[in-house]
C-alpha cells in the first residue's frame, strides 16, 4: 500500500526536477527585464508576460475580492434564506465550470461587445474563476467566529454595518486571505480562458483595454512552437510560474493552519 | 435630538449595507443564470441548423460548414474514464495510507504536501512536461508493442489527466476514510480481523459513498481539463481507432479553433460544444457534491 502511495508521487517529482533542470539556467536578469526578440535573434526575455500576468491577476482581484466577500457575508448572515440557497448553488456550479467555458463567457460578455481582445476580458474570466473560493472562505470563517463577539459589538451600540466591516471581517481576515491566496494560486497558471480573451501580446502594454501576454499564455505559445530557443524560454517561464504557484500554495497552507 | 439623528443615520447606513449584501448575492445568481442563457443563445444558430444530430455527426468541416461533435464527445469521455481507471488504485492507496496508517507525523505531512503541490502545478506546465518527457516515453512503448508510434494521443492525455485528478480523489477519499467510526474498527479487530481485513471489509465499504463522490468530482475535473490535454492529444479530427491514436476532446477543439473560427455557424458550433461541456460538467459536479453533502449530515 505504502509502495503504491510513494509511487504516485513519482510523476510530481519528475515534473519538478525536469522544470528546475531545464528552467533555472535560463533565468537571469536579462530574461526578466527585456521583451521577446524575433526568432533567431539571441537574447530577449519575458517582461511582457510578467507585466501581463500582474495586470490580469490585479484585475481579477479587484473584481472578485470585494464582491466575493460581500456575497460571503450575505451567505453567513442569512444562511437560511432562499436567495442564499440559490447563491450557494451558483457558487458551487461556478467552481465546477471548466475554465475554457468561463473563457467563452468572458468572450461573449466582454470581448464581443468591446470588439477586441483585452486584458480586461482576461481579468474578468480569471475573476469569475476565483470568485467561488473567496465566497466560500468568507462564509466559512464568518460562521466560525463566536456569536458573542458580534453581540458584544452590537450591544455597545456599534451599528450593524460597522460591526461587520470593522469587527467581523477583521476577525476573519486570515480565513478570507486564505481564500484569496488559494484563488490567486488557482488562476495564476490558468491558460485556457486567456486564449481568446487576453489573447497575448509580444509588446509591453499597460492598457487594460488592449491585449496582454501572460506567463501561462507565453509558455503555451512557446512550448508548441518549433524553435529550440523558444522552448528554453518556456522552461524558464515554467520554472518561475511553478515556483510562484507553489509559494502561494505553501502560504495558503501556513495561513490556514494558524 | 442630536443623538436621535445619529441613530437614524446609522440605521439608514445599515439599510444601505444590507442592500449591498442582498444585491451582491443577487448579482451572483444573475451571473449563474447569465452563464446558462449566454451559452444557450450563442449556440442557438448551430442548434437550429444541426439540432440533436450534432451529437452523432462525425464530420467537422469548416469549409462545408458541416459540424458534428461525436469524435470530441467520444475523446472527452474516453480520456476521462481512462484517467479515472489509471488513478483509482493510486488514489485509493493514498486515501488508505493517509486515512488509516499515517494519520499524523512526518510521512503524512510530506505526502500531503506532495499531493497538494501537484494539484498546484499549472495545467500548461504539465502539458509542456508531457510533450517533452511523456510523449517520447509513450512513443518508445508504442514502438515496442508494435503500434503506430505517434507518442501523442488518447493514452498520453489520459496519463497526464490521471496525475492531475489524483490529489482531488485522494483527498476526498482520505476524508471519507477518517469518517469511519473508531468503534466499528475496534469491533472488527475484536472479532480477530487483521488490519488489512479490517480495511477491506469495514473501512472501504463504510467509506464507499465518499470514495465514489471523490471519483465523480475528479471526473468533472477531467472532463473539462483543457491545456495539458490540448498539448498532448494530437488534435486529430476523427474518432480515434484505439487508445494509442491521436484524438481530440471538446475542450481541446475549443482551445485550438476558437480564435480561428471565421464563419458564424463555425463559431456557434464551438459555443454549442462549450454549452454541452458546461451541462455535462455541471451535472457531474452537482451529483458529486450532493453525495458528499449527504455524507456529512
Amino acid at each position: 500500500m505504502t509502495v503504491i502511495t510513494i509511487l504516485s508521487t513519482v510523476p510530481f517529482i519528475l515534473v519538478l526536477f525536469f522544470i528546475l533542470k531545464n528552467g533555472i539556467s535560463v533565468i537571469n536578469w536579462e530574461f526578466l527585464t527585456t521583451l521577446p526578440k524575433p526568432v533567431g535573434e539571441p537574447g530577449g526575455g519575458i517582461l511582457n508576460a510578467l507585466v501581463g500576468t500582474v495586470m490580469l491577476i490585479s484585475i481579477a482581484l479587484v473584481i472578485s475580492v470585494p464582491f466575493g466577500i460581500m456575497v460571503g457575508v450575505y451567505l453567513a448572515e442569512h444562511s437560511e434564506s432562499k436567495v442564499a440557497f440559490v447563491a450557494r448553488l451558483v457558487s458551487e456550479i461556478l467552481q465546477g465550470v471548466p475554465s475554457i467555458v468561463i473563457g467563452i463567457i468572458a468572450y461573449l460578455w466582454v470581448v464581443k461587445p468591446m470588439g477586441h481582445f483585452s486584458a480586461l476580458s482576461g481579468g474578468v474570466a480569471l475573476g469569475i474563476m476565483m470568485l467561488p473560493l473567496v465566497i466560500k472562505a468568507t462564509e466559512e470563517i464568518l460562521k466560525l467566529i463566536p456569536r458573542e463577539i458580534k453581540e458584544a459589538s452590537l450591544a455597545l451600540g456599534v451599528p450593524y454595518y460597522r460591526t461587520i466591516l470593522k469587527v467581523m471581517i477583521p476577525a476573519g481576515l486570515s480565513g478570507i486571505l486564505t481564500g484569496i491566496l488559494a484563488g490567486t494560486a488557482r488562476i495564476a497558471g490558468e491558460t485556457a480562458p486567456l486564449l481568446f480573451t487576453a489573447f497575448g501580446n509580444p509588446f509591453l502594454n499597460f492598457d487594460i483595454f488592449k491585449p496582454v501576454s501572460s506567463m501561462p499564455l507565453l509558455i503555451f505559445t512557446y512550448a508548441v512552437s518549433p524553435y529550440e530557443d523558444w522552448w528554453a524560454k518556456a522552461w524558464g517561464a515554467s520554472c518561475i510560474l511553478v515556483i510562484f504557484v507553489l509559494f502561494l500554495n505553501i502560504a495558503t497552507r501556513m495561513l490556514s493552519k494558524r | 435630538m442630536a443623538n436621535q439623528s445619529i441613530k437614524k443615520q446609522a440605521l439608514s447606513k445599515d439599510r444601505i449595507f444590507n442592500l449591498i449584501l442582498v444585491i451582491s448575492a443577487l448579482v451572483l445568481i444573475l451571473i449563474g443564470v447569465g452563464f446558462f442563457f449566454s451559452l444557450l443563445n450563442a449556440s442557438l444558430l448551430s442548434f437550429k441548423k444541426f439540432g440533436l444530430a450534432f451529437f452523432v455527426g462525425t464530420n467537422w468541416d469548416p469549409v462545408q460548414e458541416d459540424f458534428g461533435a461525436l469524435p470530441y464527445i467520444y475523446g472527452t469521455l474516453i480520456t476521462s474514464f481512462l484517467a479515472l481507471a489509471i488513478s483509482l488504485p493510486f488514489s485509493l492507496a493514498i486515501s488508505i495510507v493517509l486515512g488509516e496508517y499515517f494519520q499524523k507525523g512526518f510521512f503524512a505531512e510530506v505526502l500531503r504536501y506532495l499531493t497538494e503541490l501537484i494539484a498546484g502545478v499549472p495545467s500548461v506546465v504539465l502539458g509542456f512536461w508531457g510533450l517533452f518527457f511523456l510523449v517520447p516515453l509513450v512513443r518508445e512503448f508504442e514502438m515496442k508493442i508494435g503500434v503506430t508510434p505517434y507518442g501523442v494521443g488518447i493514452l498520453t492525455a489520459s496519463l497526464i489527466l490521471s496525475f492531475m485528478i489524483l490529489p482531488y480523489s485522494a483527498s476526498i477519499g482520505k476524508d471519507a476514510m477518517r469518517l469511519v467510526p473508531v468503534e466499528l474498527k475496534e469491533a472488527a479487530y475484536a472479532l480477530g480481523a487483521t488490519r488489512w481485513e479490517m480495511i477491506k471489509n469495514v473501512m472501504i465499504p463504510y467509506a464507499r459513498s465518499g470514495i465514489i463522490a471523490g471519483v465523480i468530482l475528479s471526473l468533472g475535473r477531467a472532463l473539462g481539463e483543457t491545456m495539458a490535454v490540448t498539448m498532448v492529444i494530437g488534435n486529430y479530427h476523427g474518432i480515434p481507432e484505439n487508445i494509442f491514436s491521436p484524438g481530440n476532446t471538446i475542450a481541446s477543439v475549443i482551445a485550438n479553433e476558437f480564435t480561428e473560427a471565421t464563419g458564424e455557424i463555425y463559431l456557434s458550433s464551438l459555443m454549442y460544444l462549450g454549452f454541452t461541456l458546461f451541462i455535462i460538467t455541471t451535472v457531474v459536479n452537482l451529483t458529486g457534491r450532493l453525495i458528499l453533502k449527504k455524507l456529512q449530515h
